[in-house]
This record gives structure tokens, C-alpha cells and sequence, in this order.
């Protein structure tokens, strides 16, 4: 089973963070480094935006488990991009051999209606089979190791999570109670581990904070702040005050430009600039990872790789989450 | 999708174009602002490009240009508030207090505002029902859900606020940034479902079971819609049909009102006097997501002003190659100027490569539409927190268009002729 000190039980990874910060990304890789050593792990996506074929660069996923790599020493992911109509038919079918009568459906567009009519009942639809896939056995054994989510973006995740239990409140009686009951228990147990993806810039870093909070305050287990494109240093440190106020010594550096055969006097103006930038938007960085470790989480943090990122860009951040510690 | 939609664009061009890079025409925007015909301008785009700060900006450079200006945010950033000068922002427009020196002289204005949906939605009940009734309908559990968690409530109370706005007369500036949804296109389908949902006779005849019953329940809405109701009434139990049929019945007096209502806010968008702003990050997600909402925007025949490209790093000494920058890196690092010059130099090259990474998407952009024009943004060294940097952003987004890279200049198609 993938473990992690700060989450010895959980088997179900929820993956939220701010649009923009590279959730699905790091849900792939993370599913990936918890893989490795022959684990099957399986990544889920809920919001029909197909951005895992995307990145593991395979067409379209159906409504089906499919294998989309092979984890180092073995272990595999498979993906599964759930298709709310096609659930709202497999719930039907599963607990009220309603299979004719969901035909029907499909032909009449009901599930618009049918996710009208329950504000809400999209979300216990996704929320299910997400449970469904974390409990199922086969021969005996667990499905699988360990499943994670791209879920949605840190706005949406809370309503997302506890939906379940607006529809309980809402359908005081009726199976989709006991349903969405089961749900809630799942998410609520050991056996969950939310993680908040964030980049070092403001609004991130304070939606992860708004985030953990509300998470909390309906008690949802948080698990870990994954900090994802960390920029590096390219200044020396000690430099970097003095880059980002403009005060590092422009006559000498347009010398040694011109030492190596560069045009220093029209070249440090510009390069200074850049140096500025890139000196404040370290001390931006600096600042937001400040106020990271302020809420107290297991963090872990990704690097910025070059590029778009591709298939072997995931194998690199998983390789860095598993340095970091997560099995 | 924009690859092969660019191969087949290429191969039908001559040869001699072939190889001519692809750009795009540059987006004025200072214009688009400055026009009194400009009535509504639309900010869209994926989550985390920018789209909040895009419009704060946007409403703040047209209020300094003289227009009367509300932006309507639908969750900015409590920081970008108090940049704006205000504590919090909420259903009604408030002025700017910080803004009102900037845009003195031109006489213009600025307010803003953020979208209650749940405010919006309980203000339409309360002016279209009777107060007993209107009672009845807000302390309905189906539809205190309803306004507050279904997917769409936001898309379309943004739209409904949008029309409301309008109606006032009081601004001649509406800007409009759209909420945080899975797809930027749900900000046109979602009030179309919404209302299509509130108005249709399905929810009446789910609400018909409690009304009339047995046959004559069938012989009005048909054996298929029968199973349907019996299904749901399965799987969500009585007492949510119950609330739906007690929901239906008292908003019976408002039934058309609010397709009507969507229809008529959606007919204001396709008018000439709106302008939707696509707003994307350069990077392939965003362009993606960008793309398919400027297809769809020419598809509905919507006026489309442009592409706003948020956070592009250009350099200000291209000449300067990355590769070259960096093998003079290599030769420096002995003493401590030599290591800050060569950090220098890296810096730079990491920079170029940005750009043109950045540069071959916009590329990829402008061949799959090549009449969108887009005006890039540079990215801002730190967070946007203050009416100074978002008035920077202002800058960049009108300043005035140079005719730095024509598309077919002379020069350039004498000296391709022979080749042809």
C-alpha cells in the first residue's frame, strides 16, 4: 500500500489546487511515483476535459479503466476519465436493474435533467464511483493500491467533496441517502488524503490557505501542500537584494561583458532588468513559501522543468516525489 | 487539433508563403475602449490565466480614458479588492475610491462589483412573485440548492446581473469577467440549460405525479416520461419530489420568464456593441482551451475583439541569442563580478528560451486563426496588488498598436517572388 508517514492509511488521493497550478499534472505524477515497485494505482479524472490522454499523449479515454503507463519496477496506471451519463446508467443498472429504462433515458437527454433536478446529484454520481473504485475487490484483494483524483480546482473542491451531504440533506429518505451516507464516510476516514497543489505566487498560496481551512472546518482529511514549478536561483544569493533594487554595479558588469566579446555598454542595461525580474520574483517565491510552512502541512515541492511538459516530464516529477518521500 | 488545422492551412497556401511565419494582427485594445459604441466587453478563459486582473485592469484604463465604467468580478482575490481600494466587494457597485484621482481629469468613472449568485438569484424571485409567495419559494429546500450549488446557478446569475447592469442605463461600460468554470464555454451553454430546465414542461410534469395521477398522468406526458418520473421518484425518494412540485407550483407565475430573460441577455451579447475577450496564458492548455471558445464565438456569430496573451516573457535584448549569452557564461566565472555577470548572462538565455517557446505557441495560435487579433501582456515581476501595477497592465493592454512585424511587406514579397 503507498504510504507516507503523514498519511499511513490513505488509499484514496484526492488532487485539488488553484486553475493554473498544474493539478493534473502533478495527480499524474503522483500516481505514477506511487506505482513504482509494482503497485496498480488508478488515476481518475471527473471533469471531462480528457487532460490525462493529454498528457500521457494516448487518444480520448472512454468510460473504461485503461492502462496509460508502466511505473518504474513494475507497477502500472491505469486511468479512467468518468463520463457522468454513463455512471448515472452504470448506478442504475447496478442498484436498480434499470438498464431498458436508462436507454430510455439517454434517448429523452435525461441526465441534464436528472443532475437538474438534484443539484448535486452529478457530483454524488462522480464521488461514487471514485468510492466504488477505492473499495472494490477482486479475488479477495484490493482493486487497487492506491487511486487519485484530478478533481476540481480548489474553488469547486469543498462543494464537490461535501455535496454528498447537501443531497442527504435534501433527500431525506431514498437510496441516493445511503449512497451519498457511504460516500461521506469514505472521504471523512483515514482512508483519504486531500492534497493542495500551489504555485509560489499570492493567490494560490491564499486559496491553499481558504482551502485547508474549509476542508477542515467539515472535517475532510488534508493531506499534504504539493509546491509545484519552483523556479531556482540563477543569481547568487547574496546578489539577489541587489539585483531586485537595481543596485548591483552596472560599470563593472558592462567591463566584464565586454571582456568576453559582448557589447556591455548597450547590454547591461537590459540584462539588468531581466535580473531584476527574475531577483523579485525570487523574493515573491521566498516570501509565498514563507507562508507555506505557516499552515503547518507536509509540503513537498516540484521543480520548474523546461518546456511544455510531456510524458517524460511526469516520470521527472514523480522520480522527485518519491525522493521526497511519497511511496 | 490547431497542428492539423494549420498543415491543411499551408499546404493550400503557395509556396512562396508557405514559409512566411505565421502572425497574428495586432489587438488594439486602447481602441475598443475609447469606442462609445463599446458597450459590454466579455473577459473569458480558463481558470489561472489572469482573467480577473485582465478586467480590473481593462475598466480602469477605459474609466481613465472618460468612459463610466462597472466591472463586475465574480471572485477576485481578496488583495486585488483592496487594491481597488475596497475592504470587500459585493453584489452592488461600489465606487473606487483610489481610482476616482486617476480618472478626474477624463471624467470618467469606475465602480465594481462581485457577483452574489445566490443574491441575484433570491432578487429575481422577490420582484417577479408576490412577498407571500416569494417567501414560499425562498424557503423552499429545493431551491435554496438550487440558487446556492448547481452547476450553472453562477454562469447564469452572471448573465442575469449582466442584463440587469444593462437595463440601468447608468454605465455605458459593463466589463465582465466569468466565473471559474470547468470549460470557458460554459459561460453560453449553462443559462440556456438553466432556464431550459426552470421553464420546461419537464419540471412541470415531474411535479405532475403529485397533481394528477395514474392514467391521466400518462395519458399527458407519454409512457417514456412516466418511467422517467418513476425513476427519479426512486432514486431520490418522495420528499424531494414533494419539494420540486411545491418549488414548481409557487413559481408558477414566473414560468417564461426566465428563458425569456436568459434569451434576451444572450440576444445582447451577439450585438455589435459587445466585445468578448479571450484571456490565455501561453501555454498549451490555455491556447487549447482559448481556441475552442474563439470557434465557438464564430460559430454563434458573437463578436470576437481578440486575444489577450497574460504573462509572456519577451526580452528586451533579443539580439542577444541564448546560445551566445551562454558561451560567454562559460567563459567567465573566476572572480565574484565574474560569477554575477555569468548569472547574468544564464538569466538572459533562460529568458529567450521562454520567449520562444512562448512565441511558437502564439505561432500555432495565429495559423490556426489567423484574422483573431492578440495582444500579449507581459508578465509582472510580482503579484498584482495595487492600483500602480494594475494600471501597468493598462499600459500594455492599450498601448497603441506599432506595426513592428507587417504581415506582407513589400520588400519581402518582391524578394520572394522569383522563388515562386
Amino acid at each position: 500500500m503507498p504510504t507516507s508517514p503523514a498519511w499511513p492509511a490513505a488509499r484514496l488521493h484526492v488532487v485539488t489546487g488553484k486553475g493554473g497550478t498544474g493539478k493534473t499534472t502533478v495527480a499524474a505524477a503522483l500516481a505514477l511515483s506511487m506505482a513504482s515497485g509494482g503497485r496498480r494505482v488508478l488515476l481518475v479524472e471527473v471533469e471531462e476535459r480528457q487532460g490525462i490522454a493529454q498528457l500521457f499523449d494516448t487518444p480520448p479515454l472512454p468510460y473504461e479503466e485503461r492502462r496509460v503507463a508502466v511505473a518504474r519496477g513494475g507497477g502500472e496506471v491505469r486511468a479512467l476519465a468518468i463520463d457522468v451519463e454513463a455512471a448515472l446508467l452504470e448506478y442504475l443498472e447496478m442498484f436498480y436493474n434499470l438498464k431498458r429504462a436508462g436507454r430510455a433515458l439517454r434517448r429523452m437527454g435525461a441526465v441534464d435533467f436528472a443532475t437538474a433536478i438534484a443539484p448535486g446529484l452529478r457530483d454524488v454520481l462522480l464521488t461514487g464511483k471514485i468510492k466504488e473504485a477505492v473499495t472494490r475487490q477482486v479475488k479477495g484483494a484490493r482493486a487497487y493500491d492506491a487511486v487519485v483524483v484530478d478533481a476540481p480546482p480548489t474553488g469547486r473542491i469543498v462543494r464537490f467533496l461535501s455535496v454528498t451531504e447537501h443531497v442527504a440533506g435534501l433527500a431525506k429518505g431514498g437510496p441516493i441517502k445511503t449512497q451519498s451516507d457511504g460516500v461521506m464516510a469514505v472521504l471523512r476516514s483515514s482512508q483519504t488524503a486531500i492534497h493542495i497543489v500551489t504555485v509560489l505566487e499570492d493567490m494560490p498560496v491564499q486559496e491553499t490557505a481558504d482551502a485547508i481551512a474549509e476542508l477542515r472546518a467539515i472535517g475532510l482529511p488534508v493531506g499534504s501542500i504539493i509546491v509545484n514549478m519552483a523556479r531556482q536561483p540563477l543569481l547568487p544569493l547574496n546578489a539577489m537584494a541587489r539585483a531586485a533594487s537595481g543596485r548591483l554595479d552596472s560599470t563593472a558588469i558592462a567591463a566584464t561583458l565586454s571582456k568576453v566579446g559582448l557589447d556591455g555598454e548597450s547590454l547591461v542595461g537590459p540584462l539588468l532588468l531581466e535580473a531584476g525580474d527574475h531577483a523579485q520574483g525570487w523574493q515573491g517565491q521566498l516570501a509565498c513559501r514563507a507562508r507555506v510552512a505557516e499552515l503547518k502541512r507536509l509540503t513537498y515541492e516540484l521543480p520548474d522543468l523546461p518546456g511544455p511538459i510531456d510524458t517524460g516530464s511526469l516520470y521527472e516529477l514523480a522520480d522527485s516525489l518519491t525522493q521526497s518521500g511519497i511511496k | 487539433m490547431s497542428g492539423a488545422r494549420s498543415v491543411s492551412r499551408s499546404a493550400k497556401a503557395s509556396p512562396s508563403r508557405a514559409r512566411t511565419v505565421a502572425t497574428s494582427p495586432a489587438l488594439d485594445l486602447a481602441a475598443v475602449i475609447a469606442d462609445p459604441g463599446t458597450r459590454i466587453i466579455v473577459c473569458c478563459g480558463a481558470g489561472g490565466v489572469g482573467k480577473t486582473t485582465i478586467s480590473a485592469a481593462l475598466a480602469l484604463a477605459a474609466a481613465e480614458a472618460g468612459r463610466q465604467v462597472v466591472v463586475m468580478t465574480i471572485d477576485p482575490a481578496r488583495r486585488l479588492a483592496q487594491s481597488l481600494g475596497l475592504k470587500h466587494l459585493d453584489n452592488t457597485p461600489r465606487d473606487v475610491p483610489a481610482a476616482a484621482e486617476l480618472t478626474a481629469a477624463s471624467g470618467g468613472h469606475l465602480q465594481a462589483m462581485m457577483l452574489d449568485m445566490k443574491r441575484t438569484f433570491d432578487e429575481i424571485v422577490e420582484a417577479h412573485s408576490e412577498p407571500a409567495r416569494a417567501r414560499q419559494i425562498l424557503e423552499n429546500p429545493f431551491y435554496q440548492a438550487l440558487s446556492s450549488s448547481f452547476a450553472g446557478t453562477q454562469e447564469y446569475m452572471a448573465m442575469e446581473k449582466l442584463g440587469q447592469l444593462r437595463e440601468t442605463g447608468k454605465w455605458d461600460l459593463i466589463i465582465v469577467d466569468t466565473p471559474p468554470s470547468r470549460s470557458a464555454l460554459d459561460f453560453l451553454d449553462a443559462p440556456h440549460r438553466m432556464s431550459r430546465f426552470l421553464d420546461g414542461t419537464m419540471i412541470r410534469l415531474l411535479s405532475a405525479p403529485a397533481r394528477a395521477g395514474g392514467r391521466a398522468y400518462l395519458k399527458v406526458v407519454g409512457a417514456g416520461l412516466a418511467i422517467f418520473g418513476r425513476i427519479i421518484a426512486k432514486i431520490l425518494g418522495g420528499q424531494l419530489l414533494k419539494d420540486v412540485s411545491h418549488f414548481v407550483g409557487a413559481l408558477d407565475t414566473m414560468f417564461g420568464g426566465f428563458r425569456q430573460r436568459a434569451q434576451a441577455t444572450y440576444d445582447l451579447l451577439r450585438q455589435p456593441g459587445t466585445a468578448f475577450l479571450v484571456v490565455a496564458a501561453p501555454e498549451p492548455d490555455a491556447l487549447r482551451e482559448a481556441s475552442y471558445f474563439v470557434d465557438r464565438l464564430s460559430t454563434d456569430q458573437m463578436p470576437l475583439a481578440g486575444l489577450v496573451l497574460n504573462r509572456v516573457h519577451p526580452s528586451t535584448v533579443p539580439a542577444l541569442s541564448a546560445g551566445r549569452a551562454e558561451g560567454a557564461a562559460e567563459n567567465l566565472a573566476s572572480s565574484r563580478t565574474d560569477v554575477v555577470v555569468a548569472s547574468l548572462l544564464r538569466i538572459h538565455a533562460e529568458r529567450m528560451r521562454t520567449d520562444a517557446q512562448e512565441q511558437r505557441l502564439a505561432r500555432r495560435f495565429a495559423s490556426a486563426h489567423p484574422d483573431v487579433p492578440v495582444r500579449p501582456v507581459p508578465a509582472a515581476a510580482q503579484d498584482v496588488h495595487d492600483l500602480t501595477a494594475l494600471r501597468e497592465i493598462g499600459d500594455h493592454l492599450t498601448a497603441p498598436v506599432t506595426a513592428r512585424r507587417p504581415r506582407k511587406t513589400p520588400a519581402r514579397r518582391a524578394s520572394s517572388r522569383p522563388t515562386a
